[in-house]
């Protein structure tokens, strides 16, 4: 891995705060173009990973280059190369969508009027135009980390930094904020995206990397990392509720680990390949019938326990 | 200072003007405010303290624009706090623009609120009978050196912001370092009744120098003294705290 052929690249990143160690020797590779996921629980070192790649803080020791440009001798460039939205960096809550907006291309060095045109074409890009005359501290949850997302966007980044962009967002503007995202990531730009949520990651990282105690304890693709635990998971659910407790007996027998009876479902780890199967076979002996039966990967949010011990 | 750093400042100062239009409460605090304490010391204290609210506004005037103006600048550091806790900051810091940019835009914001509550108790003082003395050019230079003492002064609420967690932090902390400040000096009325050792205070503190310069300049009387006392106080406070501001700004963010 070189620091051309990434658009981040992070080595031996160390940043300590008093006594405690936030980031113990993080390495990071990101391709251009592409999502890279950092999961990790609360107080991981996530978010002061990003602010060392933000230029915010400067890290302890290891170094960083962010499309080539060092994060520390030279912050100005990596500066015009990133935007940055999350739970910390904020828009102006007593200034209105448009304000707000016309005041980040001003500080970018757009002329009056382009600024006001760029704002424009992004609040309606964002469907926010009917609150753009509104001050951004009245906005919903969902309309404010929108705004979030076009303030990052006045000066068309190469890279996007995403804290936690849909923390405390319901469904639906979940789902918004994501579609924008995958938008942008169509468009080329590299997106850095942190979250507690392992489906966000699933569904928007090519890459994960989970860290946690300041450390990268693994490193790979939704795909890989289901893998990693090795085990898939059997799911089943009976005709007849009655049935419950016979089908979770038979499960057990093919098992690898506990058996989870939660409502009508029962589900349990697998190992052997030929799982399956025989759980046909001994349902089918027993005289047991099963309204819906599925063999799965494990989800991101068993892995992440397995790998940290913490549920996510 | 390049181009790109007054540009930037610029616009930071603008950003923050423009937040009074959308918080009716700011305008009123650096307004309604400094004009209600003007009222209630003239027509409450006046009659007591001078033979006519009249004759005790042409006295109190320049001491209650000193006392407004040390108010204000805790303006300052409770703004960049604000900005700072609200991550407002933040955004700010990852963008491409000229690094004390932020801070200067504030000060520049807080100069221009600081010159018109000046002009607004002036005129709202004249309204009620105040009469400048002097002349023009005296009463401007008034106008500058309240300003430049503010600029200087307003490094301390930076500090403060700087070193603790909230806004309303910087708020009481200026309160209860303000209120003596402006009462336990010649700002309202003559120290010549208080205690002695109160008088010793008075003496120096630098309410006293800038309330007696701005009197001077305003209505006449003595005017070399307190004004050359004043601008080394304003010097003092800048040599103090800038740097220390600085340092803890460098350190915080």
């Amino acid at each position: 891995m070189s620091t051309d052929t990434n658009a981040i690249y992070a080595e031996g990143l160390v940043k300590r705060f008093g006594d405690t160690t936030a980031l113990a020797g993080v390495d990071l590779a990101v391709r251009p173009g592409t999502v890279l996921g950092l999961l990790g629980p609360n107080g991981a070192g996530k978010t002061t990973a990003v602010r060392v790649l933000a230029t915010l803080i400067r890290p302890d020791a290891g170094h960083a280059t962010i499309g080539g440009f060092d994060v520390v001798r030279q912050a100005h460039e990596v500066r015009s190369l990133i935007g940055l939205t999350g739970q910390y960096a904020s828009v102006d809550e007593q200034l209105t969508g448009t304000e707000n907006l016309i005041m980040i291309g001003r500080l970018l060095g757009l002329s009056r009027s382009s600024s006001r045109s760029t704002a424009r074409d992004l609040l309606s890009r964002f469907d926010l135009l009917d609150a753009a005359d509104r001050a951004a501290g009245k906005y919903s949850g969902g309309m404010r980390r929108r705004l979030d997302l076009a303030a990052s966007l006045v000066g068309n980044p190469r890279l996007l930094y995403l804290d936690e962009p849909t923390t405390g967002l319901d469904p639906r503007s979940r789902n918004e904020v994501w579609d924008i995202i995958r938008g942008l990531v169509t468009d080329g730009v590299t997106v850095l995206l942190t979250t507690q949520y392992l489906d966000e990651a699933d569904q928007l990282a090519d890459e994960i990397v989970v860290i946690d105690h300041g450390r990268v304890i693994a490193t790979g693709t939704p795909e890989q990392l289901k893998a990693r635990t090795g085990a898939q998971t059997v799911s089943a659910r009976p005709e007849l509720p009655d049935d419950l407790e016979k089908l979770a007996a038979e499960v057990r027998q093919v098992a690898s680990g506990p058996v989870d009876v939660r409502g009508d479902v029962v589900t349990a780890p697998v190992t052997d390949p030929s799982a399956l199967t025989a759980l046909v076979r001994r349902l089918d002996d027993a005289g047991l019938v099963v309204a819906e039966l599925a063999l799965r990967s494990p989800s991101l949010d068993e892995v992440f326990l397995s790998l940290t011990g913490v549920p996510a | 200072m390049s181009t790109m750093a007054i540009r930037n400042t610029g616009t930071l100062a603008w950003r923050t003007l423009v937040q009074i239009k959308h918080n009716p409460f700011e305008l009123m605090d650096f307004s309604i405010q400094p004009v209600m304490f003007l009222l209630l010391f003239t027509y409450v204290f006046g009659g007591q303290l001078a033979r006519s609210p009249k004759e005790y506004l042409a006295f109190a005037l320049p001491g209650i624009i000193v006392q407004n103006l040390l108010f204000a600048t805790m303006n300052t550091g409770v703004g960049l706090n604000t900005d700072i806790n609200k991550g407002v900051f933040d955004r700010l810091r990852s963008l491409p623009i000229a690094r004390f940019s932020p801070l200067a835009g504030r000060i520049v914001a807080d100069v221009i609120k600081q010159a018109w509550a000046l002009l607004l108790l002036l005129a709202v003082g004249m309204a009620l009978g105040f009469r400048i003395g002097t002349g023009p050019l005296p009463a401007l230079g008034a106008f500058a050196l309240l300003l430049v003492f503010a600029v200087s002064a307003s490094w301390i609420s930076v500090l403060v912001a700087m070193l603790v967690d909230e806004p309303d932090k910087v708020q009481i902390f200026g309160f209860v370092l303000i209120f003596p400040l402006t009462f336990a000096s010649s700002a309202f009325v003559r120290p010549s009744t208080m205690p002695g050792w109160l008088q010793a205070f008075v003496e120096v503190n630098p309410t006293t120098v800038l309330a007696d310069a701005t009197r001077g300049l305003l209505t006449g009387g003595p005017v070399a003294g307190p004004v050359i006392h004043s601008l080394i106080w304003a010097a003092v406070l800048l040599a103090v705290f800038a740097p220390l501001s600085v340092r803890a700004f460098r350190r915080r963010i």
